[in-house]
């Protein structure tokens, strides 16, 4: 529930259609095809879904710092439900930087500092980089991949977002 | 590498001074650059050096000379504060990187702040952090003062209500 076909047979797909253009039902109906494996997971956010949220997650917190009973609250550092925890890490500069992990998922507090020097390092760093802009740096993304790699094995497994 | 960042520095002030005939639109090219600088450098300092939030002007006066002029520059500059509100601060530098090897300012560029990329980066560097501040030279070893100082000024904080961040 939720969840939908992110590869078959190791090669990802394409919306309905596996990666060498074939329909995914038609496919999986065939049973000369067989045996398939098959890769289920949460449907990948698009850019756009990522800024939307973002932006209402930035809202969220806003009200939840103002709201909390506590004086000189700084915010939703995090939201647990039934299948993930996000994380929430504020800078002096107001700048957040979010992640969503498995429960079970340890060491997030360091990942985030950690993903912190990422961006200051390979996104700020970068003279073409604008402030505020989505950041498409490949050092940023190489480096934060390595970061998640790291942290993934140190803590138990899960996926990360 | 040291050595080669005060060399490109004094590169660039220099092509600034073939480039612009005025001292003052020097100076101002210098800060504009050095604020550009600042608030990309903030987030560096702040990941670096894991510093908790400042609770007063003095604090964050002192935290500009002893942490990041210090990790930054290699010097720690003394810190004083000027002003009976407490918003007016100085930083005396008795050695500064930047001017190794500079002697003197020549005739025709009298009031060319030569250092003033750092009053930029401060500036800009504490606009990230939501304070706003006017950053000058008070004094300048290169036009003859016996010190380097550096003057800070809090001005009424740019946030309100409306638009916190936190």
């Amino acid at each position: 529930v939720g969840h939908a076909v992110l590869a078959i047979n190791g090669a990802e797909v394409n919306g309905r259609l596996t990666a060498d253009g074939k329909d995914i039902m038609e496919f999986l109906g065939n049973p000369a095809n067989y045996p398939v494996s098959i890769r289920f997971g949460r449907h990948r956010l698009s850019s756009n879904e990522k800024l939307m949220l973002a932006s209402m997650f930035h809202s969220l917190f806003a009200i939840g710092s103002q709201l909390s009973p506590e004086l000189g609250s700084s915010g939703i550092e995090m939201l647990e439900t039934d299948t993930f925890k996000l994380h929430c890490f504020q800078t002096l500069t107001g700048i957040k930087f979010v992640v969503l992990a498995d429960p079970k998922q340890t060491g997030i507090d360091s990942l985030l500092r950690k993903i912190y020097e990422i961006y200051s390092d390979f996104a700020l760093k970068n003279p073409f980089y604008s402030l505020e802009m989505p950041i498409r740096c490949e050092l940023f993304d190489q480096n934060l991949k390595l970061a998640l790699e790291v942290a993934e094995k140190a803590g138990s497994f899960g996926p990360g977002s | 590498s040291r050595e080669l960042f005060v060399l490109t520095y004094g590169a660039l002030v220099a092509q600034l001074c073939k480039d612009y005939e005025k001292d003052e639109d020097v100076n101002t090219c210098l800060d504009r650059m050095g604020y550009g600088i600042g608030i990309r450098l903030i987030e560096d300092f702040l990941a670096r050096s894991a510093v908790k939030k400042c609770r007063s002007y003095s604090e964050t006066a002192d935290m500009i000379a002893q942490v990041a002029f210090k990790m930054y520059l290699g010097v720690t500059p003394s810190v004083s504060c000027s002003s009976a509100a407490g918003n007016e601060f100085s930083l005396i530098l008795d050695k500064n990187p930047l001017v190794d090897f500079v002697e003197e300012l020549p005739a025709e560029r009298a009031s060319l702040c030569y250092c003033n990329l750092l009053c930029g980066v401060i500036r800009g560097a504490l606009e990230m952090v939501h304070l706003s501040a006017e950053v000058t030279f008070l004094q300048d070893k290169l036009k003859g003062d016996a010190v380097t100082e550096i003057g800070i000024v809090f001005l009424k904080n740019t946030e309100d209500k409306k638009h916190k961040r936190n």
